[in-house]
């Protein structure tokens, strides 16, 4: 774990970069966070996704897998590729500050 | 008065529960099974159908027979549960009224949720070892195979046993290389997680167990679609795998009636529940055991094993009308066999990651952890005999605690 900046805030990041605490997220960290990430801005769609998987972390203590999310979310999985390339499951929980989804056991 | 206690699933989870209320209950409780069909199969058995190590018929028994006497089995599907009422509905018109009801219907495959996957082509180039019929279907095409491009491949966490697709690839090297087809063929691993298992101290011993069997890893690989004809799969990201013989573990989710049952379970159809008191979020007359939970620990049958003290704990404080016992700790073990006679063991819960050392007793145990050994796979084998001779009648493993050792609260 290790202290940073992220959009003018201290937080407490990962080895891979993911918050550690969920409650020190806001949106213009998610904003910045995404920019890192090749996301230059965040659409209506983004967030739609990105506010889904940290409500479904803060009620079930783990984040969503892809299929949740496109059976879910109400953006299906060829779009969430489209929205969050390579990963969206880890990228949407990346920039949403919640851990990194371990795809249960 | 005597409390009705349903316990849905003749499975592992309901057959050792059922017995396990029987036994602790006696005649205040009447408790009932109901399963569609009266085959219970050794799952662990389905990894070793496809390699002629297993005979499919010698690891089904009867569900009824693993019930002690006084366990009632109703040979029935059921429609749905209805909270309100507190009843179960089964298809053709029957209901069971309960008092307290146990959901242990397991995980069931899917493999028309991936585009593609059923076709000419299933269970004969694209095959799963995840039921009999698959495994049987598994044996006589890798019987036939002469080499090439062997994938296998996890389509969506969560699934059974996760590191039985692993055991597969282990056991497929071995296999191969006894049939002395090894060298003309590819062994690949395609997997959705980021590396080769989900702890990340085990990823790393099992990672470097297919590198060392010149298995390939391919990480990330969310599968998309599967073109049978062309022998190839597609990620969503679209990269591309071509293959002779596609081995693969289909999405799972959980029994059919969960989404016919309005407020049980979530859009995977698995039962969110308290991951340490079992009751389900749905009722709170409502427990879930085993593979149809949402709770973050492996879908194993150690894990029903494990689970089983504290819903017979649990059940019991309901009808007394106490409060509940938040006793289960996410604890799982499995052996993992690893080929050419050998095999590693994993112990591990919902906080700490698998230990190392040895088990059952942290120094002195016989069974080196996170290692191989031949003893690991002697313990697995004998395993079977534990399985139905202790386990399912729901009596304890001698020196084997339900919590994990060495990471008690």
């Amino acid at each position: 774990m290790t202290e940073t900046t992220i959009a003018g805030r201290p937080v407490d990041v990962d080895a891979e970069g993911f918050l550690t605490d969920p409650a020190a997220w806001d949106r213009d960290i998610a904003a910045e966070i995404a920019r890192e990430n090749g996301i230059p801005e965040l659409t209506d769609r983004h967030w739609q996704v990105i506010d889904f998987m940290r409500e479904r972390y803060l009620r079930d203590g783990a984040a969503p897998s892809i299929r949740t999310l496109g059976k879910a979310s109400g953006v299906p999985v060829k779009e969430l590729y489209a929205l969050f390339p390579k990963g969206p499951a880890k990228l949407a929980a990346k920039i949403g500050g919640i851990p990194k989804p371990r795809g249960c056991i | 008065m005597t409390s009705r206690i349903v316990i849905l699933g003749g499975g592992t989870g309901g057959t050792l529960a059922a017995n396990r209320l029987h036994r602790a209950l006696g005649d205040a409780a009447e408790v009932t099974v109901v399963d569609q069909d009266d085959r219970h199969v050794y799952q662990p058995g389905l990894l070793f159908v496809p390699f002629g190590l297993a005979e499919p018929e010698h690891i089904v028994r009867s569900r009824a027979a693993q019930l002690a006497t006084g366990v009632h089995m109703v040979l029935a599907a059921v429609d749905r549960v209805d909270l309100e009422q507190r009843v179960v509905r089964l298809i053709g018109g029957g209901e069971l009224p309960y008092d307290v009801l146990v959901v242990a219907t397991g995980a069931r495959l899917l493999p028309q949720e991936t585009e593609g996957m059923l076709g000419p082509a299933w269970n004969a180039q694209v095959c799963t070892f995840y039921d009999m019929e698959g495994a049987t279907a598994l044996r006589d095409a890798l019987a036939d195979f002469g080499g090439g491009q062997l994938v296998v491949n996890v389509v969506d966490m969560p699934i059974k046993c996760p590191v039985a697709p692993l055991e597969f690839c282990f056991l497929a090297d071995w296999f191969l290389e006894e049939r002395g087809v090894r060298e003309r063929t590819e062994i690949t691993f395609a997997t959705p997680l980021d590396a080769a298992f989900t702890k990340p101290v085990a990823a790393q011993t099992l990672g470097g167990l297919l590198e060392e069997k010149g298995i390939a890893l391919e990480t990330e690989f969310a599968i998309g679609r599967v073109d049978a004809d062309a022998g190839r799969i597609f990620s969503w990201d679209e990269r591309e795998l071509p293959f002779d013989l596609l081995v693969t573990v289909p999405a799972h989710g959980g029994a059919a009636y969960v989404e016919r049952s309005p407020g049980l379970g979530d859009e995977l159809g698995f039962v969110p529940c308290d991951p340490h008191t079992l009751r389900a979020h749905a009722a709170d007359d409502v427990f879930v055991l085993g593979d149809a939970s949402n709770v973050p620990t492996s879908k194993a049958g150690s894990v029903s094993h494990f689970e089983g003290e504290t819903i017979v704990e649990n059940v019991r404080r309901t009808l007394a009308g106490d409060e509940l016992q938040p006793s289960f700790d996410g604890h799982a073990n499995c052996f993992i066999e690893t080929g050419f006679g050998k095999a590693l063991l994993l112990d591990f819960n919902y906080d700490q990651e698998p230990l190392t050392g040895r088990y059952p007793e942290p120094h002195v145990g016989p069974l080196p952890l996170l290692r191989e050994s031949r003893m690991n796979h002697l313990a697995k084998l004998m395993f079977e005999w534990a399985y139905w001779h202790v386990l399912l009648p729901g009596r304890e493993l001698p020196g084997i605690s339900s919590e994990l050792q060495g990471a008690r609260r």
